[in-house]
């Protein structure tokens, strides 16, 4: 563990960022206040943070369906990214996007992707242009336990292995793909393997634990800057909710969440190890928590009084010249 | 004007555009060819010779050979563009489309929009299409009605070698996604192409011929087989204007009811099924906004609603012929 103090803060300011951000949503959305389908990603954190940590905004990452965490972690304006979902006009899209496409390329975040492996093929270009330009960037590719079953991926990492790219292909199995247990669907039980089967070296970690997600994805992006070649990294997880809010998730025991809460909990884990070192204190922590839901408040209000999109933006956007 | 191959017209318009421009690359399956092998470097230059020399002239990082993976190509020409390249990407056949799709529609044609204009995603997708070399149903099909349907694809279809030079120049230069479609039958086919920098814009079509009594718009290959047509039906009198839209997204829709205007008589010929093709689209746009023009019902010329067939006998009764059309046009000038 090499980080410093700043550094922890600011760890833990972007997982809290994003679990307030979920949690607020949670409640926000049973409202009716935002439309269309929403995917949380309560529980995952310490994964998007632990590997956007490494990133620079000139480091590109390709996201999923279960975004928002992953445009936190690289630096979307939390604020426009709350807009967004609300579907108001400043939103980071302009309100045309939504949850699940969210995107700033100012950040090198080059989408939300509502297509299960549809950004795996994306990263790989991102990662043929960073490697013609020469400049060590590297480029993050999340997807789910869902989306490794997808022939689309299977291409992505076979093209990556091919052409020596530096692609970081993060698996984040949250135990379901949709409505079905990664049990199930993934047929080897072994994501990593199955990627480590295409040519490229694939690590496991827990996910809830963002000092080992941190430190190997570290590992492999130094690898990748080496130009020796793509990595992947499993990251064994649950999530806080179902698959979309609304989902009644009958697929889960009763008490599944509620254990998970108790013992998979990134935040908490965090909280315990650095106050358990000595590295920062409750009270350093509690005042990031204060920020954090100044934050959320804000973003919420601003949204709900943010006004919509004109309707004549219907018609504008689709191509650059007509 | 150089009389060229519409083969070379393209291959010299990518040797021409990678030299301005360090940010095109070129992928796709075999676009060198041999690497790997026990052979040479650079041994096929793409199936149809288009990218030929490109691999010796720009090297393999900016020429790249992929595996078979339609959707890693795509996908990575969706990824380079938006990270600011400028792709190339080479589908050895367009009915190879199915398998990239997803990264077509839902990624390269809708970034712009659902990102809310916040980036641009100039990647073009070339690609062979049309019957007549008994290639069977998987490798024969012009599969442009597809892509046309799509918002946020532009569509070229060249049917000459000075627009298959022009509309890839536009395209190169365009901030635009392109699907650029090249009918395999044209390859060898030459004609005068302007010398140096030569560009035409999307959305303008070619009066190809001028005449009297109907309008024939036609596509790719079928421009060619409606002046054979239109040549025969000269002996009798009878004449058209000829109207290649060139692109089929953006449509110049208004150069056709211009035509209709003087004529009042519509023949479509398209190389493609008939069912929700560039041809019923434009008849329905033509009813739609030209209904006053027409003095006889429109005439479709079209493939009938069948996969393409294998044997000599079957494809050619498959694809629309200089006689089909001749006959349609003699039906509307009669009606």
């Amino acid at each position: 563990m090499t980080l410093q103090k700043t550094e922890l803060l600011t760890a833990y300011r972007l997982m809290k960022t994003i679990r307030e951000f979920e949690e607020r949503l949670h409640v926000e959305i049973a409202t009716g206040a935002i439309p269309g389908f929403t995917h949380l990603y309560s529980g995952q954190e310490a994964i998007a943070v632990g590997v956007c940590m490494h990133l620079a905004d000139d480091d590109y990452i390709v996201s999923t369906h279960r975004g928002h965490g992953h445009c936190i972690a690289k630096g979307c304006d939390v604020i426009g990214m709350m807009k967004e979902i609300y579907g108001r006009a400043d939103g980071l899209c302009k309100g045309k996007g939504g949850s699940m496409h969210i995107a700033d390329f100012d950040k090198g975040m080059l989408g939300a992707n509502a297509i299960v492996g549809g950004g795996p093929p994306i990263a790989t270009g991102a990662a043929i242009a960073t490697k013609l330009d020469g400049n060590g960037k590297v480029t993050a590719s999340f997807g789910g336990d869902g989306s490794s079953n997808q022939g689309t991926v299977f291409e992505a990492m076979n093209l990556a292995v091919v052409l020596k790219l530096p692609t970081l292909f993060v698996y984040e199995d949250n135990g379901y793909g949709e409505h079905t247990g990664t049990s199930y669907a993934v047929g080897s039980d072994d994501i990593a393997g199955r990627c480590a089967g295409f040519g490229m070296r694939a690590e496991k970690v827990d996910g809830a634990d963002f000092f080992a997600v941190y430190d190997m994805a570290g590992d492999l992006f130094d690898q990748l800057r080496r130009g020796e070649g793509p990595a992947a990294l499993e990251c064994a997880i649950t999530r806080f909710y179902g698959h979309y809010e609304g989902d009644p998730q009958k697929y889960r025991a009763k008490d599944e969440v509620a254990t998970f809460r108790e013992t998979m909990d990134c935040l908490r884990n965090f909280r315990k190890r650095v106050t358990d070192e000595g590295w920062l204190t409750d009270a350093e922590l509690d005042a990031v928590d204060t920020e954090v839901m100044a934050l959320i408040d804000d973003a919420v209000e601003q949204s709900k009084a943010a006004p919509p999109p004109d309707v004549s933006e219907v018609l504008t956007d689709v191509y650059v010249t007509y | 004007m150089t009389v060229k191959t519409f083969r070379e017209a393209l291959n010299e318009t990518l040797h021409a555009e990678m030299a301005r421009d360090s940010k095109i690359i070129v992928l796709g399956e075999d676009v060198a060819g041999g690497a790997g092998g026990t052979g040479v470097e650079e041994a096929a230059g793409g199936i149809f010779g288009v990218s030929s020399g490109l691999f010796k002239a720009f090297g393999a990082e900016r020429v790249i050979d992929t595996p078979i993976s339609e959707s890693a190509i795509v996908g990575a020409a969706a990824g380079a563009a938006l990270a600011g390249y400028r792709p190339v990407a080479e589908l050895m056949f367009a009915d190879f489309i199915g398998v990239s799709m997803d990264q077509l529609y839902n990624q390269i044609a809708k970034f712009r929009y659902m990102f809310g204009g916040k980036t641009q995603c100039p990647a073009i997708i070339r690609m062979p299409t049309g019957a007549g070399m008994n290639m069977g149903a998987q490798h024969s099909q012009t599969i442009y009605p597809i892509v046309t349907s799509v918002p946020g694809l532009k569509v070229a279809i060249p049917s000459n070698a000075a627009d298959a030079k022009g509309l890839l120049t536009t395209a190169l230069r365009g901030d635009d996604p392109v699907v650029f479609f090249e009918h395999k039958a044209l390859y060898p086919r030459k004609c005068d192409v302007p010398d140096g920098d030569y560009l035409v814009p999307f959305g303008e079509a070619a009066l190809v011929r001028e005449g009297e009594h109907a309008t024939v718009v036609a596509l790719a290959r079928m421009v060619n087989f409606a002046e054979k047509a239109l040549d025969a039906l000269a002996a009798d009198g009878i004449t058209a204007d000829l109207i290649d839209p060139r692109t089929t997204s953006p449509l110049d829709l208004d150069t056709i009811l211009e035509s209709l205007e003087a004529t009042g008589r519509l023949i479509i010929v398209d190389e493609s099924n008939p069912r929700c093709s560039v041809a019923s689209d434009i008849a329905g746009l033509v009813a739609s906004e030209g209904f006053d023009l027409l003095k006889a019902p429109v005439q479709l010329v079209t493939a009938p609603h069948t996969p393409v067939p294998f044997a000599r006998e079957l494809e050619r009764a498959y694809v629309p012929s200089p006689d089909d059309i001749a006959a349609a046009v003699r039906k509307v000038v009669a009606y």
